[in-house]
């Protein structure tokens, strides 16, 4: 039989009850899901509110894929959990020193706010969908219209406002979500490599880049899948939105660990060993070089010399690639090289993920991409695409 | 085209300023509202002890009490009985990764300027003891110029303000108001979160029953007038345990009679294990 504890292998001294790492892949994976809907939320929070008019191409879609990816950001939580059946426990009987008692509160009135404002901004569809569509089909379209069937130009007005509202209130709302997943990490005074009061922020600025990125490869993917023309001038818009968040966002993490390294604390030896050591690809290289300075530039080139066209469609598509793949090593780096340096200061640990079993790698891309399946089945019940009947009245 | 994207007329950005504006007002105030009220109720310092006269038998009033703990460092030999009690007495998993109580082997060779340590479960140490489930600190040192060497027992530390009790999402984890840090299994939903929040390590998460677990200090054993199964193996009296209510108790007496110091105080975690004949590096 397998043996129940998978320890890792250590280097230097480690407490003997940190060689089981406790949080795996999943709780990296968490994070991730987290800044992905607020990223999205991000994108229609920008057209619906701002009035970004370049965005509306994937207005729709933003809200979309935000509502898919917090469906299942809670499934690596419950996974990983030693006693899933007791979940609820934390939103019944929540104790409320603790940052994770919130998260259930935090999480159902973000899904609600989200089906709610997606409820508005469908509603003309709906009811056109429940008009002249039969069988099944008709009846779903018909009891999703709750009752209402009136899209006369002064209700309309009114749905605009509740939009408006719930887009006002959502940015907060999304923004807050993933600012406290950050803090939950920030406030615990255990671990030197998380103690950083610039964590939620890191947190939240990486999460937009994320999920503005995510929006690129769905929208470029879904122009080709439809087989339609991309509109380049949205594209435009999010690469500006990637660059202007990018920036942001390494500034505070090279603030945050410049910080870390100056006031050089007790344990920095062992940081220092471990960041240009085990970290030195995974951080410096993966995450920074390869996943933010390359994108960077990239899109900087492309803002500073007008590119436009497929050369821009296919340079942010690349880019937005990278920042995805960065943002994850962000969390990886969080989550995974905060437990593989020792609360010892003393000493270093090695992360091995398997590829099998509840925690290991298959599952946690499986929870990444499924976000993706419901958003396919979503986008078919509730077509976002700014040429459908549904960006009529919006 | 490209003119229209770069170039938004004035009004379009004194609208987005407006709306910019009462968008951040709007998150504004509800966070000043929320914080107002929040800040005192979730600060580390306010764990309140549960409440209650009895508990947890007839026979036991803990408002009665209120343990604590000494480790006397100069006297441990390092024999490793007091784990062997322990894992015996508490039924912790028979492996070297899981531990209520360790102890730590502090080693300064000649001419090295980095101090050795070690512990029961390193695997130097488990070969020594030819199995997982027996300690033993191998000779390791037998032939080198040993500068200066100690022990030094670890566990739990029985926070005054513990990070462990202020994170537990459910209050599982709870302070007694006899001052013992307490898991309830039957409630431990087995998030972690406990486990990642110590700074002293002190946590472990058993994969079989799904939950939390570490030293309680014996609670089933304390609450009937005995002591902890560590302090009473311990052959060298390096573990000291009593009320610290009753001034002639065990505790009373090592608190009052030497310099005592916590571990990590710049936790503001406020530790109830004190401890004597430590070194800069123990922490």
């Amino acid at each position: 039989m397998e043996p129940i504890i998978h320890f890792a292998p250590y280097t230097g001294w480690v407490y003997p009850n940190e060689t089981v790492f406790e949080w795996s892949v999943l709780i990296a994976v968490y994070p991730y899901l987290t800044g992905l809907v607020a990223g999205a939320f991000t994108v229609s929070s920008l057209y619906q509110v701002f009035g970004f008019e370049r965005l509306k191409p994937v207005a729709h879609l933003a809200l979309l894929t935000s509502l898919s990816f917090m469906i299942f950001v809670p499934t690596p939580l419950l996974l990983h959990l030693g006693h899933p059946e007791r979940a609820f426990n934390s939103t019944i009987t929540p104790h409320l020193t603790s940052a994770m008692a919130m998260f259930g509160f935090f999480a159902s009135f973000y899904v609600a706010l989200l089906i709610l404002e997606g409820w508005f901004a469908y509603r003309p569809f709906i009811v056109d969908q429940a008009q002249t569509k039969t069988g099944l089909l008709g009846k779903f379209y018909g009891l999703l219209t709750l009752g209402s069937h009136d899209v006369s130009e002064p209700v309309m007005r009114y749905d605009r406002k509740w939009i408006f509202a719930l887009a006002v209130i959502g940015i907060p709302a999304a923004h807050g979500l993933h600012g406290y997943v950050g803090f939950m990490y920030g406030s615990l005074k255990s671990r030197e490599w998380w103690s950083s009061d610039l964590m939620p922020v890191i947190f939240l600025f990486s999460a937009i880049i994320s999920g503005v990125a995510l929006l690129v490869v769905l929208y470029v993917a879904s122009c080709k899948l439809r087989k339609i023309p991309v509109d380049a001038a949205c594209v435009k818009g999010l690469a500006y939105t990637i660059w202007a968040f990018i920036m942001i966002a390494i500034v505070l993490e090279a603030l945050a660990f410049a910080n870390l390294v100056y006031k050089g604390r007790e344990g920095i030896e062992m940081i220092m060993e471990y960041v240009t050591g085990p970290l030195l690809i995974p951080y410096f290289l993966l995450q920074f070089a390869i996943g933010m300075i390359v994108p960077l530039l990239w899109l900087s080139y492309m803002i500073w010399r007008g590119t436009t066209g497929r050369a821009l469609v296919i340079g942010v598509t690349l880019c937005a690639c990278l920042v995805l793949f960065s943002v994850f090593m962000m969390r990886w780096n969080v989550v995974i090289g905060g437990q593989e340096l020792s609360k010892t200061g003393k000493g270093l640990l090695a992360y091995h993920m398997p590829f099998f079993g509840k925690e290991g790698a298959l599952m946690a891309i499986v929870l990444t991409l499924a976000p993706l399946g419901l958003l396919y089945v979503l986008t078919r019940l509730f077509p976002p695409w700014a040429d459908a009947a549904t960006h009529a009245h919006s | 085209m490209k003119k229209e994207d770069s170039k938004p007329t004035l009004e379009a950005r004194r609208a987005f300023l407006a709306k910019l504006g009462g968008a951040a007002t709007c998150a504004g105030a509800v966070v000043g509202a929320a914080t107002l009220g929040v800040i005192p109720a979730v600060s580390a310092k306010t764990e309140t002890p549960s409440g209650g006269a009895s508990f947890p038998t007839k026979d036991y009033d803990w408002t009665k009490h209120q343990w604590g703990f000494g480790v006397d460092a100069t006297k441990c030999i390092g024999c490793l009985r007091c784990v062997e009690a322990c894992k015996t007495e508490n039924e912790v998993p028979r492996n070297a990764h899981q531990f209520r109580t360790w102890v730590e082997r502090y080693v300064y060779l000649e001419g090295e300027k980095a101090v050795r340590i070690d512990s029961q479960q390193d695997p130097v140490n488990i070969q020594a003891s030819g199995s997982e489930k027996e300690f033993r600190f191998a000779n390791r040192y037998k032939d080198a110029k040993v500068e200066k060497a100690f022990f030094v027992p670890k566990l739990c530390n029985h926070c005054a303000h513990p990070a462990c009790v202020q994170v537990c999402p459910v209050g599982a984890t709870y302070k007694t108001e006899d001052g013992v840090v307490l898991i309830d299994h039957d409630y431990c939903i087995g998030c972690r979160y406990c486990v990642q929040a110590c700074p002293y390590g002190a946590r472990y998460f058993d994969e079989e029953k799904g939950v939390s677990d570490k030293c309680t200090w014996c609670y089933h054993r304390i609450t009937k007038g005995l002591e902890p199964a560590c302090v009473e193996v311990c052959p060298v009296g390096a573990r000291v345990f009593g009320d610290q209510k009753d001034k002639q108790s065990p505790i009373s007496l090592f608190i009052r009679n030497n310099r005592v110091q916590v571990l990590r105080p710049e936790s503001g975690n406020a530790p109830n294990v004190f401890y004597v004949g430590i070194d800069k590096e123990v922490n």
